[in-house]
């Protein structure tokens, strides 16, 4: 069985099933615009949680929230269902696909056999679609992938009950009801409204105020812990920035395009000027990872150097922070 | 960023065949979408994070064969897990998974638990209680 399903790449996974399995239903809302009306936008710091034996740091708000976000602020209804049993997940997901249904998983990416190497880590909150059942293989739409691909029974049941931080459970989901006309003015408002909130929150370790409790750590760690684990607690931040197009950079710009279609529908040129703002920040996201990068090729480097990628993420924060003050003000 | 400043570098996406989708800029500074086939600076973060892998999985087994730790440290290691994880895909608390990477309780594990170790690592029982790091 194979349902009509239409695989388009995107840049970010989970924008790219929403956007899919949006545009499957009759919806059609650009990868930018779910981002921009779920609040894709974010950044936190977790110096006490490590991953990959570095503190964590996220570009983007817990998996799921996006969707869910866009889709409550769009009137849209998401059915999600967990199973503690493989054989009832794989059982559910095979009865929505006889009902053409296509589904979104929540998957482990360490046992994508389709994936190169370099990128199967033990991440838990990459998302996918399948849209179907052929030779006893599930056909897989993986928005970071040029094309469809598919997996085996067993090789799917792996990524669905993958373990660590954040477990899948077998998690699927699909949209059950979509309105007839959704109201994206109002949607796009709540969705930069929530993103200005989130990046101007209060606290320490999330937003801007994160970006510059991060940039003040690097040249700490540099003191305390030396070259080798700062180097690598670097690498770390450029991975979460821009791994398989999440993260700073690739960020922005998704906000850029999306600041662009909004300004568009509420007629406000102000959002035009902005998406040139944010456009800029992503560059210097991208510059920021090349210095980085810099640093492990000239490895006795002047020790310098991390105070410089201190001063420059500092700089980023403070144009990020007047960003979002304009933003806000601009709707 | 504009699209004639994508960067096009070798990357690790070649070898499976993939190119990634970015949101960039046309002449008239609007939106649009474009290929990158990979780009140097985070080929640099992935070579960096790999490198540190294969180290630890150097020493993982320089550390079975001194008899130093069990078996299962170096099958974690080459699982690109920790102990976090690994407890999480044998179903006991960490301290448990900790007790087992000593060698001496290591040798006394009954067949089912080492089961549960051979499975998580995708490996047969034999394999996991034979590895010497030699």
């Amino acid at each position: 069985m194979k349902i009509n399903f239409e695989h388009h790449q995107t840049a970010h996974c989970e924008n790219g099933v929403a956007s899919n399995l949006l545009l499957n239903k009759g919806l059609k809302l650009s990868e930018p615009m779910i981002f921009g009306i779920g609040s894709g936008l974010f950044f936190v710091y977790l110096p006490f949680l490590k991953v990959n034996f570095a503190p964590g740091f996220s570009y983007r708000p817990m998996p799921g929230a996006i969707f869910s976000k866009a889709a409550k602020r769009l009137g849209i209804k998401i059915k999600r269902q967990k199973f503690s049993n493989p054989k009832d997940a794989q059982t559910a997901l095979e009865k929505n696909l006889e009902q053409n249904i296509p589904t979104g998983l929540q998957v482990g990416v360490f046992n994508l056999t389709y994936f190169p190497e370099e990128y199967k880590f033990h991440f838990n909150a990459h998302n996918l679609v399948v849209y179907g059942k052929e030779n006893g293989r599930f056909l897989i739409s993986d928005p970071v992938m040029d094309f469809a691909t598919s997996l085996s029974e067993a090789e799917l049941e792996k990524v669905r009950y993958a373990k660590g931080a954040l477990p899948p459970k077998g998690h699927m989901y699909f949209p059950t009801y979509i309105p007839e006309a959704v109201n994206l003015e109002e949607a796009i408002k709540k969705g930069i409204k929530d993103t200005c909130k989130n990046m101007l929150a209060p606290v320490p370790i999330i937003g801007v105020k994160a970006m510059r409790w991060v940039a003040k750590s690097i040249p700490k760690w540099a003191e305390k812990k030396g070259t080798k684990v700062t180097n690598h607690y670097l690498g770390q931040l450029i991975r979460m920035q821009e791994e398989i197009g999440t993260g700073g950079g690739g960020f922005r710009f998704i906000y850029g395009a999306f600041l662009q279609e909004a300004a568009v529908i509420l007629k406000n040129d102000e959002l035009k000027e902005l998406s040139k703002e944010i456009t800029a920040i992503g560059d210097l996201w991208r510059d920021f990872a090349v210095d980085i990068a810099r640093v492990y090729k000239n490895r006795n480097s002047k020790s310098d150097i991390y105070n410089q990628l201190s001063k420059s993420m500092l700089h980023i924060a403070d144009l990020e922070e007047a960003f979002y003050k304009k933003l806000k003000k601009a709707i | 960023m504009k699209k004639q400043d994508i960067p096009q570098d070798e990357s690790n996406l070649q070898s499976a065949n993939m190119t990634e989708m970015l949101y960039v800029t046309d002449e008239n500074n609007n939106y649009t979408t474009a290929q990158s086939i990979g780009w140097e600076a985070k080929k640099a973060a992935l070579d960096e994070s790999m490198e540190l892998i294969y180290e630890r999985i150097a020493e993982a087994k320089q550390n079975v064969a001194n008899g130093i730790v069990s078996p299962i440290i170096y099958f974690m290691e080459l699982n690109k897990m920790d102990l976090q994880v690994l407890a999480a895909y044998v179903d006991k608390w960490q301290w448990t998974v900790k007790r087992h990477t000593k060698p001496k309780i290591f040798k006394k594990l009954s067949d089912s638990t080492l089961k549960k170790y051979a499975d998580a690592f995708g490996i047969s029982v034999d394999e996991l209680k034979n590895f010497d790091g030699k």
